[in-house]
């Protein structure tokens, strides 16, 4: 605001000033760009923004979409079978991939191996032979295998050279190529947990939501079955129940008899974080105004309540996981769960059950890192969702 | 505090017979039993002569009744063959792989099973709680992101692995047998000082396996508690009050975040004795984990049921004795009958 001055004379009036720019009674309500999109952004759209912010729960979820790759497409990235028999190499040590030769580029590519029986020990030695190159072929014709079980292909990402070998980590007993394993029994290990997982909400928001919602004498029957199963050991439980499972089944029914007794004993946790928001959220007034208005209790459950939870009730899940993917690996380890021919990662590590084999054949441990990374990852990211499920606080 | 005692041991006899109940549904479930199966296996080769003494021990351990009968008849609620005799009467069944009482059977492993899993119990208490609570004061401190960070791997790396790697490590560093009781050389021999340290230095090591991913989440529980607790007002007015750090810590937030600290025990248990089975199965520990494997595998059910009960009845036990030290700690339990937490 300036002030002008007519002329030099003493008696100076204040001119009477008028701001042209439109008032807004408002102003001091009025929010910055930024928080207008928040206020108008959906719970859902928050929660991601803020799941955002926590960088390794993100970088465990870019982890978990790779591994989870392998799940439709293991026959692609597998450069062998899952049971594809090398008789030449058994216990093949792992072929490192070098670049250069004698000082020379030729891009990625693995030594052949020589095999010579040691007599002695009755072990087959390998050595390497920096005489026979073997590039590695990408995208490639190799061996043949049926996608899905719908149409014959032999398409790979990658495979050994024509007439080569390639075991990135080795072969087992019988010559069966590690890696191949991995990438096979990934597609066990790692969708038993969400099959687990799904059986386990189910159930956990059935007697959750019964207790929870209804409370009195169904909440504290339920209470006690919640303190029961809980209080028993997991573990042997598995071990009986899976003992129990008809060995006349077929991998497929094994499989789904397993999901079913991890999802089973898995229940008891949801449940009680589901009647614990329930309790908390039927107390709220919209859930008194819709039964007031003459809602049935299933319509105030999924309608009114459910929504309220539904992203605390996925981070519990994601967090348990984990439990059942090794859940799996022991039954299959102690040769409880899944038998060859199916494959899963406790099935590879069965192979690892005798300490002396393991002692002279150290790769036969390799499940265990995807093993360790997998369960790492959800944990993270379980984390991560955990503290987006909760977005306004 | 006594009448809490009582009443707390009595709410355990409901619990155990459900639990109970369903050890035996679940032994039950594969279809036909150990001596039909082997009856079956008989006619198939033809063989008749020992039918008809396989017959006659299905009447023995009473295989022919119905479910609820037997079921009544092992925990020894009804009249079987030899009237009352079932395991409230002492009599833990029998063995029919091993051919032998089951107390037999079992009998020189409980007592390992038991020290294992008091053993780790110790171990976790013992070392998550002095790194629960330098992590929680000296929060985002380099000590305090490298014990979250192992106590992540821990909490990652399930226990019969960690055991298969620690067995490998062992071999391949020291040439060291970590896995059994003792050392080859000293089986069979009679008990001498060499062979007790012996036992200790090979408990060590399954000790550690079983409880670490125990010690990880209780640091971290131990260290939200605290955590919590240290950024409350009391906190600040103790300290401009001029009381001495240490003291201030022990003396009230300490006091506080311990209360869930020991409830959470309780919800370990169950885990720490499932660890233990498998771990001992790997390690080749004689506790009851590789009994009850080859029980399961080969349908000896009154052996497998038996184990069951046992290491259910271990965490139920582990759990009293943690309810009663809560409620030692914490008079809001003793009197008023419910923690708040």
């Amino acid at each position: 605001m300036s002030m002008d001055t007519r002329d030099g004379g003493p008696a100076r009036e204040v001119e009477h000033y008028v701001d042209p720019t439109p008032f807004n009674p408002a102003v001091t309500e009025e929010m910055t760009e930024e928080q207008e999109q928040f206020y108008q952004a959906s719970q859902w759209q928050i929660m991601w923004w803020k799941f955002k912010r926590h960088k390794i729960a993100v970088w465990s979820g870019v982890v978990l979409i790779l591994f989870y790759l392998c799940v439709p497409f293991a026959e692609v990235i597998a450069p062998y079978g899952p049971n594809t028999r090398d008789s030449l190499h058994l216990f093949a040590p792992p072929q490192s991939v070098h670049l250069f030769n004698e000082g020379e580029f030729v891009g990625p590519f693995v030594y052949g191996m020589t095999s010579q029986i040691d007599m002695e020990t009755l072990q087959w030695v390998f050595t390497e032979d920096t005489e026979n190159v073997q590039p590695i072929r990408f995208f490639c014709r190799g061996a043949s295998y049926e996608f899905w079980g719908l149409f014959d292909a032999d398409f790979h990402l990658f495979c050994p050279a024509e007439g080569g070998t390639l075991f990135l980590i080795g072969t087992d007993r019988l010559g069966r190529d590690q890696f191949s394993g991995l990438v096979y029994g990934a597609r066990l290990s790692l969708t038993v947990g969400l099959v687990g997982v799904t059986i386990s909400i189910v159930l956990g928001l059935f007697f959750g939501g019964i207790a929870g919602y209804f409370g009195g004498f169904l909440d504290s029957i339920i209470q006690r079955m919640i303190e029961i199963i809980r209080s028993m050991p997991e573990l042997p439980l598995w071990m009986a129940l899976s003992a129990a499972l008809p060995v006349t089944w077929s991998p497929v029914w094994i499989y789904f008899g397993l999901t079913i007794i991890l999802g089973l004993l898995d229940w008891p946790g949801l449940a009680r974080a589901v009647r614990s928001k329930l309790l908390s959220l039927r107390e709220e007034e919209y859930a008194k105004a819709a039964v007031l208005m003459g809602a049935k209790p299933k319509r105030v459950i999924t309608r009114h309540l459910l929504p309220g939870f539904t992203s605390h009730i996925i981070a519990s899940a994601t967090l348990s996981i984990p439990a059942m993917i090794l859940g799996e690996t022991a039954l299959s380890f102690l040769n409880l769960g899944l038998r060859r021919p199916a494959i899963s990662w406790g099935v590879l590590l069965n192979e690892a059950q005798n300490i002396s084999v393991v002692t002279v054949y150290p790769w036969l441990m390799a499940p265990v890192a995807p093993i360790i990374i997998v369960v790492l990852a959800f944990n993270f990211l379980g984390d991560g969702l955990r503290d987006a499920a909760d977005p306004y606080k | 505090m006594l009448y809490y005692i009582i009443r707390r041991i009595f709410m355990m006899v409901p619990t155990l017979l459900v639990i109970s109940f369903l050890t035996f549904f679940i032994i039950e479930l594969p279809a036909g039993d150990y001596i039909s199966n082997q009856i079956a296996a008989l006619k198939s080769t033809g063989e008749q002569s020992s039918v008809a003494k396989l017959e006659f021990l299905r009447k023995e351990f009473s295989l022919d009744r119905p479910f609820f009968e037997r079921y009544l008849i092992w925990i020894g609620l009804w009249q079987g063959p030899h009237g009352f005799d079932g395991l409230i009467q002492g009599n833990w069944g029998w063995s029919f792989e091993f051919d032998k009482p089951v107390d037999q059977v079992v009998g020189p492993t409980l007592p390992l099973t038991i020290v294992l899993n008091f053993a780790t119990i110790l171990f976790v208490y013992v070392v998550s709680f002095p790194i629960g609570i330098y992590s929680a004061t000296r929060q985002y401190s380099w000590g305090d992101y490298g014990f979250t960070f192992i106590g992540y791997i821990g909490l990652a790396t399930p226990n019969f692995l960690l055991a298969l790697i620690l067995l490998y490590l062992f071999n391949q560093w020291f040439g060291l047998s970590v896995g059994g009781l003792m050392a080859p050389e000293y089986i069979d021999q009679p008990w001498s000082f060499d062979k007790a340290m012996s036992v200790l230095a090979h408990l060590i090591v399954p000790t550690i396996v079983i409880g670490t991913s125990g010690t990880a989440a209780m640091i971290r529980r131990l260290r939200a508690n605290l955590l919590d607790e240290l950024h409350k007002q009391y906190v600040t007015t103790g300290r401009a009050k001029g009381l001495k750090e240490n003291q201030l810590l022990i003396k009230y937030p300490l006091r506080m975040a311990i209360n869930p600290f020991i409830a959470d025990i309780g919800n370990l248990i169950p885990s720490m004795v499932s660890g233990s089975v498998i771990v001992s199965v790997v390690m080749s520990l004689p506790t009851v984990g590789p009994i009850l494997l080859s029980a399961l595998q080969s349908q000896d059910q009154f052996l497998s049921g038996f184990i069951l009960l046992f290491v259910a009845v271990l965490t139920l036990i582990g759990m009293l004795i943690s309810d009663l030290l809560l409620a030692v700690l914490d008079p809001r339990i003793r009197l008023g009958g419910r923690a708040s937490s």
